[in-house]
C-alpha cells in the first residue's frame, strides 16, 4: 500500500469511530472554506476577510439552526427506529404558543414555563407513541394527522396573532455566555468551554487508543493520533476564538451550549447504553429484536415521545430567540431536519445513521444556506440548490456503495472498524478441519 | 446417460477475487446436455459465488476466465442476459411476491401482452400448461402466501420454464421441503432430465444427490476437487463426503455418551390458538418434559405445529395463550415475554435465522451479545471492550469463520451465520435450549461441528430441545424423540427404539404411543 492510501486510510479509513467523524467533519471544513473563498472574493478582499468566517456569522449560523439541529437528534432516533415524524414543526409551535400565553396571561416564572413546555411536549409525545407502538399505525400517518393536528391547535390558541415573551426567557434562544473574570479582550467562559473541549479531545483520542489495545487489535501508529488530536485542537481554538472575540455582548449562543450538551447526551446514549442499541436492533429486524427480548412497544413508545420533547424543546428556542410566538413558527422544520439526518447517512429503511452524523448533516445544510445567502442568492434559488444536495448526496453514496466503492457516508455510519489483516488468526483457521477439536479461547 | 453427450456448459479456470479473498480459484466445470449435475462443497466453498458468475450477477470483467456455452464463448453483464440464453437460477431464498397469485407469479417481468395491455387470459392459459408440467395442482389465482414451500418452489419452477429454460439451476432446492416434498421434486427433476432440460443442482443433502444426479462436481475452498460420475465411479455418500472435507469422516455424528439427569423442564396441557383464526388450536393441550443433559428431539411433517409450540412457550412469541403450565425445577413460571422466558434460562434458536434471528446489518459482536446487553453492561451503560471479549471467546469457541468480530453477519455463510445465532444464544447461559432446523442450508463439516456444539452443551448439563424436520439427524443427535401430528404429541420414542419408520408412523397418525 503506497503512503498517501495508508495516510488516508490512518486518518479517514474508520480505524477509530473518532476518524470518521473527522473525515465527515473534514467535509464540512471544505464546504466552509468554499464560501469563504466565494464571499471573499465577492467583496474584493483576501481570504481572511470573508464574511463566513466571521464572528458574528459563526454565532448568528449557529443560533439560527440550533433548534434544527436539536430536532436532527431526536429525528435521528425515529428513523433508525425506522419510523418517521412530520408533526415536529406543528408541536414545536404548539409548545410555543402555549409557553408564551402562560408566561403573558397566567405570569408563570419562565423557569416553571420551559418545564410546562416540555411537560406538554412528553404529553404531546405519549400520544402519539401510543398510537405508533401500541395500536401500530403507522408513524408516517399518525405524525401527518399531528402535524395538521398541532398546526390547527396552535392558530386556535393564539387566534392566529403573535405573543411575545419576556426579556429572561430570550435568553435560551437569543443569549451568550455572560462576561466575568478578568478583562482578556475575549468571552472568558467560552475561552473555558473551549479548553474544556480540547482536553476533551486528547482524552478521547487516548481512550480509544487504549480500548483498541485491550481488544487485541493494532492501533493506528501515534503519529496519527498526534496528527488527528492536533487538527482537531487546531480547529477548536480556531472556532473558540472567533466566538469569544466576536461583537462586546455577544460570545457563545446559550440555545449553541444546550445543543452541545444534548449532542453528547444522547450521543452516549445511542452508542453506550443498552438502549440505544436497542433502537438500532428494532429498526435493523425488529421481529428478531423482539425474540432477543427487546421491548419493542416500549421502545417505539420511547422514540417518538422523546421526539416530541425534543421539538417542544426547538419551539422553545425559537420563540425565545425570536421574541414571539406566531402561528408561522416551524413550517417545514420537519424536512430539515429529516434531510439533516439523511445527509448524515442514516438509511431509510431504518437501523443505519449516528447522532454525529446527523449534526453535520444539518451544519452542511446550515452552511450552505448561510453562504449562499451572504452571496446573495435569493431564497427561491436557495431552495432548488438545497434541494439538488440532498438528493445528490445520498444518491452519490448510493451509487458508490453498489459499486462497492468507498462510502462517503457509509463511512461516517459505519461502527469502527478494525482491520482484517490484525487478525492473523482467521488464516489459519479458514481451512480447518470440521472435526478438529475446539480451538480455546 | 453417458459421458459421450455433447457439452452444454463449460466454465474454464473461473477466478474470482473479492477485496482481501479469493473466493474461487482456476475453477473447472464441465456439464453435459441433459444431465443432472451435482454441485458440493462446505459452506464458503465457493458454491454460490460460481452460479453467481454463471448467471451474470457479477458481470463479465468482474472475474477471469471464459464460459462456454452452447458452444461458443458467453459474457453475460446482468442476470436478464443469462436468462435469455436459457440459464435461469432458483435460489434457495424464494423470489416470489407472496400478495400475488400463481400466474401473476410465473409471469412477473415477463408479461405476455396484447397491444401493450397484459393478456390475462393468454397468461392463464400458459400457466396452467406450466403448473401442469411441474406437477402442481392449485387455482392459478391462488396467493403465493396461500400455499406451502413445496408448492412454492413448484411455483418458481414453472416461472424458469415461462422463460424458456434450458440449464437450470437450483440452489438447496430441498432444503425446506419436508420428505414428500423433496421427493416430488426430485421426481420431477428426473422427468426433465428425460425431456432433455440440464439441471444444476447445489445441496447438502448427499443422499439425494446419490439418488439423483450423474455427474458431482465438488469444489473445497474455493478450487475443484473433482468430477465424479456417479455410475462409472460407483460414489456414494461417504465418498462425496471425503472430496468435500478432504479425507475420511467416520461419522455424521460425533461419539457422546449421554449423562442424563433429572427433569427439570415441564410443560402441561399447553394449549395455544391460531393468532388470527379463533377456531385453530395450534397446540392441543401437549405436555412433554426434558431433563437435565438430555437432547430431546421433535419429529413431524412440516405444519405440524412444532415451531408454533416452541415459539408459544418461549415466551408467547407466536399466537394466543389459551391455557398450559410451565414447571422449571419443580416450580411454575410464568413466561409471558420474551424477557421472561430469558430471564428464566429459555433460549430459542429459529428456524430462519436472516428473517427472525440476526439483524443483518449487526457485525458479529453486537449480534453476540443482542440477547443480554445486561452482561456486558453496568447500569445499562455499554462495556465495549466487554463485548469484544466475549463475542471473540464465542468465535473461537465456536471455530466461526470470519476474519474478525467486527465482520458483518450479512457476509457470512449459512453456518456461520448459525454459529453466530448459537453464539448469541449461549451468551445468554440458558438451561434450556430449543434449536428450530438448527443444521438447515449448512453443509456436512459445519453440521458435524454444531452436532458436537450442541452434545458439549448437553453435558454441561442443560437441557436441549431439537426440531427437525431430518429423521436421520434427529435419531442420530436426540436421546429421546417426540412425535407431533397436527399441534398434538403423538408419540414419546427412547433412542433404542427411534428408527424412521417408527416415527414417520407416529408422525402421521394421532395415536398415541410410547416406548420408554
Amino acid at each position: 500500500m503506497s503512503r498517501i492510501k495508508d495516510l488516508q486510510k490512518n486518518l479517514f479509513g474508520g480505524t477509530t469511530s473518532n476518524a470518521r467523524q473527522f473525515g465527515m467533519i473534514f467535509t464540512l471544513v471544505a464546504i466552509v472554506l468554499l464560501f469563504q473563498f466565494l464571499t471573499a472574493r465577492d467583496l474584493g478582499v483576501g481570504f481572511g476577510d470573508g464574511l463566513t468566517l466571521r464572528s458574528d456569522n459563526l454565532i448568528a449560523l449557529f443560533q439560527q439552526n440550533s433548534y434544527i439541529l436539536i430536532l436532527a437528534i431526536g429525528m435521528l432516533m425515529v428513523i433508525v427506529a425506522g419510523h418517521i415524524d412530520l408533526s415536529v414543526g406543528s408541536i414545536a409551535a404548539f409548545v410555543g404558543i402555549l409557553v408564551a400565553k402562560a408566561m403573558a396571561d397566567w405570569d408563570l416564572p419562565w423557569p416553571v414555563a420551559i418545564l410546562f413546555g416540555l411537560a406538554i411536549g412528553a404529553v404531546i409525545g405519549a400520544w402519539q407513541g401510543f398510537w405508533v407502538a401500541y395500536v401500530g399505525v403507522p408513524a408516517f400517518i399518525v405524525t401527518l394527522a399531528g402535524m395538521l393536528l398541532f398546526r390547527g391547535a396552535n392558530q386556535y390558541v393564539g387566534n392566529a396573532d403573535t405573543i411575545p415573551v419576556p426579556a429572561p426567557f430570550q435568553k435560551i434562544g437569543g443569549g451568550f455566555l455572560p462576561e466575568t473574570g478578568p478583562d482578556t479582550g475575549y468571552n472568558n467562559l467560552t475561552l473555558l468551554l473551549g479548553l474544556a473541549a480540547c482536553v476533551a479531545v486528547v482524552w478521547r483520542e487516548l481512550q480509544l487508543r487504549r480500548t483498541r489495545k485491550e481488544m487485541n487489535a493494532e492501533p493506528a501508529p501515534m503519529w496519527v493520533s498526534v496528527i488527528r488530536m492536533a487538527i482537531m485542537v487546531g480547529l477548536l481554538i480556531f472556532v473558540t476564538l472567533r466566538f469569544a472575540g466576536g461583537r462586546v455582548g455577544t460570545s457563545f449562543p446559550i440555545s449553541g451550549l444546550i445543543l452541545v450538551v444534548l449532542v453528547l447526551v444522547y450521543g452516549f446514549y445511542t452508542r453506550n447504553t443498552a438502549g440505544g442499541r436497542h433502537i438500532y436492533a428494532v429498526g435493523g429486524n425488529s421481529r428478531a429484536a423482539e425474540l432477543s427480548g427487546v421491548k419493542l412497544r416500549r421502545v417505539n413508545f420511547f422514540v417518538m415521545m422523546n421526539m416530541s420533547v425534543l421539538a417542544a424543546l426547538a419551539g422553545m428556542i425559537f420563540v425565545a430567540r425570536s421574541g414571539a410566538s406566531g402561528p408561522q413558527d416551524g413550517l417545514s422544520w420537519e424536512l430539515d431536519a429529516i434531510a439533516a439526518v439523511f445527509i448524515g447517512g442514516a438509511a431509510v429503511s431504518g437501523g443505519i445513521g449516528t447522532i454525529s452524523g446527523s449534526i453535520v448533516g444539518g451544519l452542511v445544510m446550515a452552511v450552505l444556506n448561510n453562504g449562499l445567502q451572504l452571496l446573495g442568492v435569493g431564497t427561491d434559488r436557495v431552495q432548488i440548490i438545497k434541494g439538488l444536495v440532498l438528493l445528490l448526496a445520498v444518491a452519490l453514496d448510493v451509487y458508490n456503495k453498489s459499486q462497492g466503492r468507498f462510502s462517503v457516508i457509509g463511512s461516517i455510519t459505519r461502527p469502527f472498524r478494525r482491520e482484517a489483516s490484525a487478525e492473523p488468526a482467521s488464516s489459519s483457521e479458514a481451512g480447518s478441519q470440521p472435526a478438529k477439536t475446539t480451538v480455546a479461547g | 446417460m453417458t459421458t459421450t453427450a455433447p457439452v452444454l456448459l463449460e466454465m474454464r479456470s473461473i477466478t474470482k477475487e473479492f477485496p482481501g479473498v479469493k473466493a474461487l480459484s482456476d475453477v473447472n466445470l464441465l456439464v453435459r446436455a441433459g444431465e443432472i449435475h451435482a454441485i458440493c462443497g462446505e459452506n464458503g466453498a465457493g458454491k454460490s459465488t460460481l452460479m453467481k458468475v454463471l448467471s451474470g450477477v457479477y458481470p463479465y470483467g468482474s472475474y477471469s476466465g471464459d464460459i462456454v456455452y452452447q458452444g461458443s464463448q458467453v459474457r453475460f453483464s446482468d442476470i436478464r442476459q443469462s436468462e435469455r440464453a436459457g440459464i435461469v437460477i432458483i435460489h434457495q431464498e424464494l423470489a416470489l411476491i407472496p400478495d400475488m397469485s400463481i400466474t401473476e407469479n410465473i409471469f412477473l417481468g415477463n408479461e405476455p401482452r396484447k397491444r401493450g395491455a397484459i393478456d390475462w387470459k393468454s397468461a392463464q392459459r400458459q400457466a396452467l400448461d406450466l403448473m401442469a408440467r411441474v406437477g402442481l395442482r392449485e387455482d392459478p389465482d391462488t396467493l403465493i402466501k396461500d400455499i406451502g414451500v413445496g408448492k412454492q418452489q413448484l411455483v418458481e419452477i414453472a416461472k424458469a420454464f415461462a422463460k424458456d429454460v434450458k440449464l437450470l439451476i437450483l440452489d438447496e432446492p430441498t432444503a425446506a421441503l419436508n420428505e414428500a416434498d423433496s421427493q416430488h421434486l426430485l421426481d420431477l427433476l428426473r422427468g426433465f432430465r428425460e425431456r432433455g432440460i440440464t439441471s444444476i443442482m447445489i445441496s447438502h443433502k448427499l443422499n439425494e444427490i446419490e439418488a439423483i444426479a450423474d455427474e458431482i462436481t465438488i469444489l473445497r475452498d474455493g478450487k475443484t476437487v473433482e468430477t465424479l460420475n456417479i455410475q462409472r465411479d460407483g460414489v456414494d455418500e461417504d465418498r462425496i463426503v471425503r472430496g468435500m472435507v478432504g479425507r475420511e469422516l467416520g461419522s455424521r455424528f460425533p461419539d457422546h455418551t449421554p449423562k442424563i439427569g433429572d427433569t427439570f423442564f415441564e410443560v402441561r396441557d399447553w394449549t395455544v390458538r391460531h393468532p388470527i383464526s379463533a377456531e385453530r388450536l395450534v397446540c392441543k393441550g401437549e405436555s412433554f418434559h426434558v431433563r437435565r443433559g438430555e437432547i430431546v428431539g421433535f419429529a413431524g411433517l412440516m405444519g405440524a405445529g412444532r415451531t408454533e409450540l416452541a415459539m408459544s412457550i418461549f415466551g408467547r412469541s407466536y399466537g394466543v395463550y389459551l391455557g398450559g403450565q410451565i414447571f422449571k425445577d419443580g416450580k411454575e413460571i410464568q413466561l409471558k415475554t420474551v424477557a421472561d422466558a430469558i430471564h428464566h434460562g429459555l433460549a430459542y434458536v429459529s428456524e430462519d435465522r436472516k428473517a427472525i434471528g440476526l439483524n443483518l446489518l449487526d457485525d458479529i459482536k453486537t449480534s453476540t451479545v443482542a440477547a443480554k446487553l445486561s452482561k456486558i453492561s453496568k447500569r445499562g451503560v455499554l462495556d465495549q471492550v466487554a463485548e469484544y471479549k466475549a463475542a471473540e471467546e464465542y468465535r473461537r469457541e465456536l471455530r466461526t469463520k470470519a476474519p474478525t468480530v467486527d465482520e458483518g453477519v450479512s457476509k457470512l455463510s449459512g453456518g456461520n451465520q448459525q454459529k453466530v445465532v448459537l453464539a448469541k444464544w449461549m451468551f445468554t447461559d440458558p438451561d434450556l435450549l430449543i434449536l428450530d432446523e438448527p443444521t438447515r442450508g449448512i453443509d456436512v463439516g459445519a453440521k458435524y461441528e454444531i452436532y458436537g456444539i450442541i452434545q458439549r452443551l448437553a453435558d454441561q448439563g442443560k437441557g436441549v430441545i431439537v426440531i427437525s424436520s431430518e429423521l436421520p439427524e434427529l435419531i442420530g443427535l436426540c436421546d429421546r424423540i417426540y412425535t407431533v401430528f397436527e399441534g398434538q404429541i403423538t408419540g414419546d420414542i427412547a433412542r433404542k427404539d427411534a428408527n424412521p419408520e417408527t416415527l414417520m408412523k407416529q408422525m402421521t397418525s394421532t395415536k398415541k404411543m410410547q416406548t420408554r
